[in-house]
């Protein structure tokens, strides 16, 4: 008998395994769900699926009557328009501060200590200062992301910077590289990949955050809507739109594997697999 | 094509000393190889010409002229390990080298100015045997091909000073050998100053004009950091030079051997 750690599943295999736990909570969902109609059929709790399915056919195709857009995508579009701005802007952020803080010693001495200590502020604390501060607009929400996200992408880009071996950037002056030619050619490139990968981790803050301001104070959004319909216990509402937002996600972050991994095949070749 | 002259070079971190009372006069185009026991400080000493450390007192001169305080393109180094760039091909790694230099706001060259520098940079790859591997990235290089490379790389800039850290230590003998012949033509074609650091003795020998070893000479069990290295062997191994003699060595070293055999007796 080997080792379990020894043990690999074939291609076949790995994919019926990645199937089962969906099948199985799928099949616990319709069960309740089925168990509780039985009991009360008025129960909202668990809608059927087939239920969920009509709910979502009329959000996604219909219009809304007093803002005559189709709900759903009203929603998605301006949620993703809000994520995209914070995500682009604190990717931007991190990005620019990141390599500064980790190639210039006299910036990681001035800008160390401050980013340590910011990172450190919870987002959702300073929420109401960005309500008074931005407006209940579009402004304030995308700036919590910017903030809720930006630190940690900060911190990894510096660290990534860092690590890389000292021996790099005396080769690249040898080579006659001035400070910016040696970030632009030997820092930047490095350190792409394991930024797409931190901008992956932080997608799912970035959701949280979006979601939390939407919540709190919005006329759209996925987030919005969620939060509305709560009122109504609309389970047919509130979970798709939770199975949609956690699609979303999935693909992006799916997304940004698959463009890591074609744009920058080097960064991967000694992975273990 | 250019003399070190070390003078009076002293090495200390806190208190513990590295390096002390270094000499040395490098002449202009020699093979230098420095040998010596793990942690004598040969290592500090070719971070200093690279210009990565500083003497703590002393001074260098290239030239004739203080030692620049930074790396430079004309001091071209091969590390043991991570000396070529993992983000680029073979020949994105030794273009790079000509592209760093002339393009001061991009970092890249274009046009005429790019297809000049690729093909001297192809002519370079050629010329370490590595043009069938023009367009794979150094992870799918063996070690010695990603030495090979790193070499192409340092030459391109056409370096007054080579300085090699134990650039062939992780080698196997066969590869070894491969690279030794590799070197000596080139190092005998461009006429530069070499600075090679090793642990193996052989090659030392085989590719250095000159050998020279580090090691301390005095010791201080209660406090290790207490006495530095010096220089213990000095080889001449040039034919015009006077017959190498074992222990031949500046006499501001004292006599530690006679220390030595005396406390033996």
């Amino acid at each position: 008998m080997r080792r379990a750690m020894n043990v690999r599943p074939g291609a076949g295999a790995r994919l019926l395994l990645a199937l089962l736990p969906f099948a199985l909570l799928a099949a616990v969902y319709v069960l309740g769900s089925a168990e509780r109609r039985a009991a009360n059929p008025n129960d909202k709790l668990l809608p059927p699926i087939s239920e969920m399915a009509a709910t979502v056919g009329r959000l996604a195709t219909e219009q809304d009557r007093r803002t005559g857009e189709i709900t759903m995508v009203a929603d998605t579009a301006s949620s993703l328009r809000r994520l995209a701005i914070g995500l682009g802007c604190a990717t931007l952020i991190g990005l620019t501060l990141g390599v500064a803080i980790g190639a210039l010693p006299v910036v990681t001495a001035a800008g160390g200590p401050l980013v340590a200590v910011i990172s450190m502020i919870p987002p959702m604390a300073v929420l109401p200062i960005l309500f008074i501060v931005f407006g209940l607009g579009e402004l304030s929400k995308v700036v919590l992301i910017i903030v809720g996200v930006a630190p940690p992408i900060v911190r990894d880009v510096t660290l990534a910077v860092q690590a890389i071996p000292s021996e790099q950037l005396v080769k690249a002056q040898t080579l006659g590289a001035s400070s910016w030619t040696a970030v632009l050619r030997v820092v930047l490139p490095q350190i792409t990949p394991r930024l797409i990968e931190t901008v992956r981790l932080q997608l799912g803050p970035a959701f949280l955050f979006l979601i939390a301001a939407e919540a709190i104070a919005s006329d759209s959004g996925l987030g919005y809507r969620i939060f509305l319909v709560r009122r109504y216990l609309a389970m047919d509402v509130i979970l798709p739109y939770v199975a949609w937002i956690t699609l979303i996600a999935f693909v992006m972050d799916f997304g940004l594997a698959r463009l890591a991994r074609s744009a920058f095949p080097w960064a991967y070749a000694e992975e273990r697999r | 094509m250019s003399a070190i002259t070390v003078e009076n070079v002293w090495v200390e971190y806190g208190d513990q000393i590295v390096l002390e009372n270094l000499n040395l006069e490098v002449a202009s185009g020699a093979f230098l190889a420095i040998v010596g026991p793990s942690g004598c400080g040969k290592s500090t000493f070719l971070r200093m010409v690279l210009g990565q450390e500083r003497p703590t007192r002393g001074r260098m001169l290239i030239d004739g002229e203080p030692l620049p305080d930074e790396p430079g393109p004309d001091r071209g180094v091969v590390f043991q390990r991570y000396s070529v760039f993992p983000h680029l091909t073979v020949l994105g790694n030794v273009l790079l080298a000509y592209e760093l230099g002339r393009s001061r706001v991009f970092g890249r060259l274009f046009g005429a100015a790019r297809r000049e520098a690729r093909d001297k940079a192809e002519a370079l790859i050629a010329r370490v045997g590595l043009s069938a591997h023009r367009d794979k990235h150094p992870s799918a290089l063996s070690g010695g091909m990603q030495q090979r490379l790193a070499i192409a790389q340092a030459l391109a800039k056409n370096p007054k000073v080579l300085l090699l850290d134990e650039p062939f230590g992780a080698l196997d003998p066969g590869t070894r050998a491969q690279m030794h012949a590799l070197i000596k033509p080139l190092w005998a074609k461009l006429g530069m100053t070499v600075v090679m650091v090793t642990h193996d003795l052989k090659e030392a020998f085989s590719l250095g004009t000159r050998v020279i070893a580090f090691d301390k000479v005095r010791h201080d069990p209660q406090a290790p950091g207490r006495y530095g290295a010096r220089v213990t062997y000095d080889l001449d191994l040039t034919r015009e030079g006077p017959v190498p003699v074992l222990g031949a060595v500046k006499p501001d070293i004292g006599a530690p051997w006679s220390v030595r055999v005396v406390a033996a007796g």
